[in-house]
Order: C-alpha cells, then sequence, then structure tokens
C-alpha cells in the first residue's frame, strides 16, 4: 500500500503480521487519537485490545494486530510515538520469543444429540463450558489467533451461532520488561 | 458507575443551596480567579503580545478580558481562517508561538485549513475555542461542534477541558508541546461555563511537564560517523530545508559556516530558503518540481547527501525508485517519524538541526583540521560538474516589449526591494514558484509560504501577522489574483490596524498552475481555471480604504514598484502579466530529476501513470 502517490519500493520487503503495543495515559480521547492515526495513514488494524493496567500511574496498555513490512511497522512506531499520550510503544514480531493470546466465546443452540456431540468435541479441545441449558451451551477457548481459527473452523458445522473474540495480547518471554523513561516497569 | 457520581457532583456545585457555601470559600481563598482571567494570565505569562480573533457566544467571557488588560492585544481578523494565518506569520517570521481565539462552531471550523497548513509546515501556534457549556456538550447545541474530535488529526495535540483548576496547566503544556521537538499547532477547547467559573492560577514554574518526548542528546557517534563520510566524499550535495530556520537563526549561521568550511554545493527545500544567502556562490537554488537544472541534477548524480532539517517530500524527490540512485544519505531531522518515511537513509541522526551542525563544525575543526584545504581538489571535478549545469541558465525566460512577463514582475521587485530588510508572503500557485525561484533572501524567516498544504489565500493574512512582529519592515505578499481573492477580507484588517503590507498580484486572470497541468498533462482542456470575472483591484483597494496600483507595461514596472514602496499603506499593485507563462523548469509528474523541462521547446510526453499523480 503506498503512502503517497509515489510508491515506496518495498520490493525486497515482505508484510508480515505485528503485535503493536503502546502504553498510553488513559485519558478521554485516546484510542480515537491512535485509530485515528491507523486509518489517516493508511495502516492496518485487525485486532485491538485495550484497558487500563496501571490504575496508580492511570496508563493504559492498547495492544494492536496489524501488517505491514518492516519499514510500515517502524513508521506506525514512531507516528505512534508522537502522540503525546503515548509513554512507550514496543513491536513484537509473530515467532517463539514471544507470547500471544486471544479469548473466543462461542454460543451453541441445537437439538440434544448434536449439542452433546459439539460439547464433547469442546471439550476434547480443551475449551471450557460456561453455561448450559437444555438447548444451548457457551464454551470460552483460549489460544494463539491461529488456535482459535482452526477451533472455530471445527466446531462452526456442529451449530456454533454466535461468536465473540477478542484481540490479542502479547508479552515477551522470559524476565525482559519495557520501561517507561523514569525506569518503571511497564 | 464512576462517571456517574463525578454527574452528581458536578450538580451539587450548581445548586443554589451550596452555592452560598462556595461564596463563603471563595471568600477565604484570595487567589481565586474565573476560567477566563486564568486563560489570560498565562498567556501574559508566556510574554504574548497579538491575539488573532473574532468574537462569538462561546468565547464572550473571554473576550471580556481583553478589554480588561493592556498587556495583550487583540488584532479582530475578517474570518477565522485570516486569524489563523495571521498567527502563522507572526510565528513564522518572529519565532515566537502564534495565538488564535475563536469560537465554537463555526468559528472552531473555519481555523482547521490553517490548523492543517501549520501542522504540515511546522509552524507553533495555539488556539483556543470556546465551546457550548458543559451541560450541553453532546446535545448538537447552537454553534456546537466536535472541535477536539474536528481537531486531532491536524494538530499536535488537543484538550477539552472540563476542570477550571486545569486550565493553567493545560496553556503552560500546550505552549510546551507547540515550540518543543518540532513545532505544530495545538488546540485548548474551553467551555463557557469553566470560563466563568473561579478556580487557582498556577504558575508554569509550578507544574511539572513530563519531557518523555524532548529529544534526547543526539548521537555522538554517529554525528562522527556523519562527519567521517562527509570528509571521504567526492560528490557531496547539503540539501536543506525548514528544520534548520525552525532551529532558529543560529542555526542558519552555523550552517552557513559549515557550508563554507566544507566547500560544498547546497541546495534548498521551498521552506529552507533563507538559511543560506540567495546569492551565495555555493547555493545552487531551490531542488525539486520546480527547482534549478543543477541543483535536482546534482541531488541526482551525488555521492553524498546530507539532508538536514527536510523530509523527503514528493514535490522534492520525484519518482522515489529513481532518487539520488548512487549517493549515501544521511538524515538530520528533529523528528524520528521522518527518518525512512519516504526514502531510506545509510545514516540518521535524530536532533536539533543547530546542535547537530555545532557538533560536526567542531569535530570538523578539531579531528580534520586540514580538511578545508584538501577538500577542495577532491570535489574540484564535482564543481565543475555543477558549473556546466548552472551554464543552461534554467530559470532564464523570454522578455516581450509589450507585456510584463510575471518572472520578470518578481525579479524587478527583488531588484528593487534588495536594498532593505523585507519579508515576503505568497499566496499558491504560480507566481509562489517563481517568488522562490527569483526572489534571493539573505536572511532566514523572510520567507513565508504555504508549502506542505499548500492553501491558497495564505499570503495576505500571513503578511498581516508579519507586519505586527515587524512593524517598520517591507511586507510583501507576493500573489496570484485567484488566490488572492479567497482572504482579500482581510484587507480590512490590515486597513483597521494600519498595517501597510505590499499585495504584488501577478494577475494572469488565469489559475495559473492549474491551467499549466491542464496544458502539459491533460491535453489542454481548460475546465474552469479562467476567471470570467475579476474585480478591478485598484478600485477593490480604494473601497477598502488601502491604495491601488496597477501596471501593465514592462517600461512603468520600475516606477510603480518604486511608487509601491512609498506609501505608508496598505497597497495592492495589480501587476497584469502575460497570461499563459508556465513556471519552467519542472520535474513532470512521475519523472527523475534528470529528466527535467527546461522550457516550451523541451516538452515531452507524460506517461500515463505520471498523469496520475498529483
Amino acid at each position: 500500500m503506498p503512502k503517497s502517490a509515489y510508491e515506496i519500493d518495498q520490493q525486497s520487503e515482505s508484510v508480515e503480521r505485528y503485535i503493536v503495543v503502546a502504553w498510553v495515559d488513559n485519558e478521554a480521547g485516546v484510542l480515537a487519537r491512535i485509530a485515528g492515526l491507523f486509518s489517516g495513514r493508511g495502516y492496518n488494524i485487525e485486532s485491538l485490545a485495550v484497558a487500563q493496567v496501571d490504575d496508580e500511574r492511570n496508563i493504559s496498555r492498547i495492544t494492536i494486530a496489524t501488517n505491514g513490512t518492516k519499514q510500515v511497522v517502524d513508521q506506525i512506531n514512531a507516528q505512534l510515538l508522537k502522540l503525546i499520550p503515548v509513554h512507550k510503544v514496543a513491536t513484537y514480531p509473530i515467532d517463539d520469543t514471544s507470547i500471544f493470546r486471544e479469548l473466543a466465546l462461542i454460543k451453541f443452540v441445537a437439538e440434544s444429540d448434536t449439542l452433546k456431540k459439539a460439547e464433547q468435541l469442546c471439550i476434547d479441545l480443551n475449551s471450557i463450558i460456561l453455561d448450559k441449558t437444555p438447548k444451548s451451551f457457551i464454551a470460552q477457548y483460549l489460544g494463539t489467533r491461529r488456535e482459535v481459527d482452526s477451533f472455530i473452523k471445527k466446531i462452526k458445522p456442529l451449530g456454533a451461532i454466535s461468536i465473540s473474540r477478542s484481540g490479542a495480547l502479547a508479552m515477551k518471554k522470559g524476565p525482559e520488561t519495557v520501561k517507561d523513561n523514569k525506569g518503571k516497569v511497564l | 458507575m464512576i462517571y456517574k457520581k463525578k454527574l452528581a457532583l458536578t450538580y451539587l456545585k450548581l445548586d443554589p443551596v451550596q452555592t452560598s457555601v462556595k461564596f463563603n470559600l471563595r471568600e477565604k481563598m484570595t487567589n481565586q480567579l474565573t476560567g477566563a482571567e486564568i486563560v489570560f494570565k498565562a498567556l501574559e505569562e508566556h510574554g504574548v503580545e497579538y491575539i488573532f480573533g473574532y468574537p462569538g457566544g462561546a468565547v464572550l467571557p473571554m473576550y471580556d478580558q481583553i478589554s480588561k488588560q493592556k498587556k495583550i492585544k487583540h488584532i479582530l481578523v475578517r474570518h477565522e481562517q485570516g486569524a489563523g494565518h495571521a498567527a502563522e506569520g507572526y510565528a513564522r517570521s518572529s519565532g515566537k508561538p502564534g495565538i488564535i481565539l475563536v469560537t465554537s462552531g463555526p468559528g472552531a471550523t473555519n481555523t482547521v485549513t490553517a490548523l492543517t497548513d501549520a501542522y504540515m509546515d511546522s509552524v507553533p501556534l495555539v488556539c483556543i475555542t470556546g465551546q457550548v457549556p458543559t451541560h450541553l456538550i453532546g446535545t448538537d447545541a447552537f454553534q456546537e461542534c466536535d472541535t477536539t474530535g474536528i481537531t486531532r488529526p491536524c494538530t499536535k495535540h488537543n484538550w477539552l477541558i472540563k476542570d477550571v483548576n486545569k486550565i493553567a496547566e493545560t496553556v503552560h503544556k500546550a505552549f510546551n508541546i507547540a515550540t518543543t521537538g518540532r513545532p505544530g499547532p495545538v488546540l485548548i477547547d474551553i467551555p463557557k461555563d469553566i470560563q466563568f467559573q473561579k478556580g487557582v492560577y498556577k504558575s508554569s514554574k509550578e507544574i511539572e511537564i513530563d519531557n518523555k518526548k524532548k529529544i534526547i542528546n543526539s548521537d555522538l557517534t554517529n554525528i562522527e560517523k556523519a562527519v567521517e563520510m562527509i570528509v571521504k566524499s567526492s560528490k557531496p550535495i547539503f540539501y536543506t530545508g525548514g528544520g534548520v530556520i525552525n532551529s532558529g537563526p543560529e542555526a542558519s549561521k552555523a550552517l552557513r559556516e559549515l557550508v563554507k568550511l566544507s566547500g560544498f554545493p547546497v541546495t534548498s527545500t521551498l521552506q529552507g530558503l533563507g538559511a543560506i544567502p540567495g546569492d551565495d556562490h555555493q547555493f545552487l537554488g531551490m531542488l525539486g518540481m520546480h527547482g534549478t537544472y543543477e541543483a535536482n541534477n546534482a541531488m541526482h548524480d551525488c555521492d553524498l547527501l546530507i539532508n538536514i532539517g527536510a523530509r523527503f517530500d514528493d514535490r522534492i524527490t520525484g519518482r522515489v525508485d529513481a532518487f539520488s540512485p548512487n549517493s549515501k544519505k544521511i538524515h538530520i531531522d528533529i523528528d524520528p517519524s521522518s527518518i525512512n518515511k519516504i526514502v531510506k537513509t545509510d545514516l540518521s541522526i535524530v536532533g536539533d538541526s543547530l546542535t547537530v551542525i555545532s557538533e560536526m563544525i567542531t569535530i570538523l575543526k578539531t579531528k580534520y583540521s586540514n580538511f578545508n584545504s584538501s577538500n577542495k581538489e577532491k570535489i574540484s571535478a564535482w564543481w565543475s560538474q555543477i558549473e556546466t549545469w548552472r551554464k543552461k541558465k534554467s530559470l532564464s525566460y523570454k522578455k516581450d516589449k509589450k507585456l510584463i512577463m510575471p518572472q520578470q514582475a518578481v525579479e524587478k521587485l527583488y531588484e528593487l526591494t534588495k536594498k532593505q530588510d523585507t519579508f515576503i508572503t505568497t499566496e499558491v500557485g504560480q507566481h509562489q514558484m517563481w517568488a522562490a525561484q527569483f526572489y534571493k533572501f539573505k536572511e532566514p524567516n523572510r520567507w513565508m509560504t504555504s508549502g506542505g498544504l499548500g492553501t491558497m489565500g495564505y499570503g495576505l493574512p500571513a503578511a498581516i501577522g508579519v507586519q505586527l512582529a515587524h512593524p517598520k519592515k517591507l511586507v510583501v505578499d507576493i500573489a496570484g489574483e485567484a488566490s488572492i481573492l479567497m482572504n482579500i477580507q482581510e484587507l480590512s484588517t490590515a486597513v483597521q490596524y494600519r498595517l501597510p503590507i505590499k499585495i504584488f498580484i501577478l494577475n494572469n486572470q488565469w489559475m495559473g498552475m492549474v491551467r499549466q497541468w491542464q496544458e502539459l498533462l491533460h491535453e489542454k482542456n481548460y475546465s474552469e481555471s479562467y476567471t470570467e470575472a475579476l474585480p478591478d483591484f485598484v478600485k477593490l483597494a480604494e473601497a477598502y480604504g488601502a491604495v491601488g496600483i496597477r501596471a501593465t507595461n514592462p517600461n512603468e514596472l520600475d516606477d510603480k514598484i518604486e511608487e509601491m514602496m512609498k506609501i505608508n499603506k496598505p497597497v495592492i499593485f495589480d501587476c497584469v502579466v502575460k497570461k499563459d507563462e508556465n513556471c519552467f523548469p519542472m520535474i513532470p509528474s512521475g519523472k527523475p530529476h534528470n529528466e527535467m523541462i527546461l522550457g516550451p521547446d523541451d516538452e515531452e510526453e507524460i506517461s500515463e501513470e505520471g498523469k496520475v499523480l498529483v
């Protein structure tokens, strides 16, 4: 995707998936600033997860799954850092140096026979049943994006009628942490 | 839940029974001020001289303050866009932030063009907007708009203030953000009830501003590496931009020293003009789409490109994949997001131009003390190549006996005004490029033009701001007859405040640049680019209380320009020029730097791909 009429040479770089994490002041309009930056500059948001993680310092952690070449992702990084409420930005390439998690809730409504089969399959696939009635149940599944994708693909034909998915979360493996400019762990 | 609690508290405050309690409290706390008073106290603390504004319902409490104090003078514009550009002109010519005060709704939306313009060209502005009272926000109230929502993408930051005690802190932060790092506009939206409420003033010293964004000292090892590359190069060029101007006049001085010390050729972007004297032998003129033949060819053929405070804008690079193909590239910029955005660089230094240039000079002088002499021979072949390009005289044009050529008009204006310290603003179009090509600036901050956004209607209000900052100096807005009509109402402002700005219109009756593109790129389909009905600019000037002068013949140009310069009032100079002159040289869309069109005899086919580009 060219960022100006004069195309940027991207032949040497391939488009890949990245998780971008921004630590921001939890204030009015901060999500709009970030979403606006992505839409205004033509970047893609594949999924998004936002929540306050530090109520003392009033900091939220925004996790965005996006895709682009390394150059585009570096640019996203630099552009995010220019926003005043953004303290720190980190990029997580999709590899085995980090943990990635997404959550899905799936509701099944069916006759008892099919329902039983579906429930068994869900349990076999390591999901948890959260709610159960004679005509329905809700399963919770936790995993990487690919695992959630494949779980949904398997159970959908058995009568999954409502699917809710969260954005991705990411964290670096090992003792390494991201710190703010005052040296405090974020 | 928390939100509800907060709402309940607000209602409590408004409760009449509680008000008497609040009054007692107020008496005890002697330093309580209204929100509007706090705003003005904060502006005073930051040394504000002028506010450019327009009153309206939602800012009336703040307008009460204007008549109650004497330190800050309000300049009443005729349209809020004019306030914005005037503030830009003030800021760019003085180095101080420009202040705008407008009302809610249309007042705010009318400033959007100016804010975007300032954002693109990195001009520090603080815009204060009134907003409908807090309890009406979100109800589609009269003159309500989502000001912070609308201006979010065109400001460095903005705030909607919901607590009177946050005003002082926010104003201090606003000045800090607008003027540090890469400068830019900020906006503070203040609801009318907050302007009336009483609160505490805090001075900027009492406030901790989180400097997490402040640029850390530039990497010294990278500066050393850069100097090493400079010493090794045999076909170098400096490519400097607005960053040098924004870094202050000292940065231009340092750049001149570096350029002299190295003996390297230097070219400048539109916004960087004035950092190097326009008549300096080492200066190759402006580069880019309408840059000189020597500047663009030197950019294309160089082996080392040193970018100081420029951003590889598309008007500069032309085709990116054919941009300066054989050079190592050093990029010095205060904004980390400018680096590797368009052109990949071999070495990048994030920092302020002045700091980095000074550091480079020190390293050159200490580590490479014989560089100046040893270097001359090394780059002599490069200079002789540049001289052959120079001989093409790419800015030459054919004069006419009966008609004034637009280039000639600017050239004459330059010749006649160069002895005095002159400030030039422009509108946008052919006249702007001719001004950039033919007016040779000796000093920085003398050239105010809308480069990034390309806003027609910029020059007249900008000239007002410039004249206020420099009351005794000559200020000329080089304009086109189409652009000037976009903010002509501001002539009334100039007359009111007795600002003797000169509006020098190159009048060809066409939207010249549109006509030129239609001729070259759209099979001469001159759709809607001719203005059938234009005002009589001489009478128009008189109607406003200004002076009108018209020149139609090349022989009378000198006398009339001199006449204009003698008048101590706003003047419209209607310079009637040849109608169909094109602005050359030109890099056509989709072409690299070394494939320029030099003049009308040189025109060639532009590819279908090129036509799509802007």
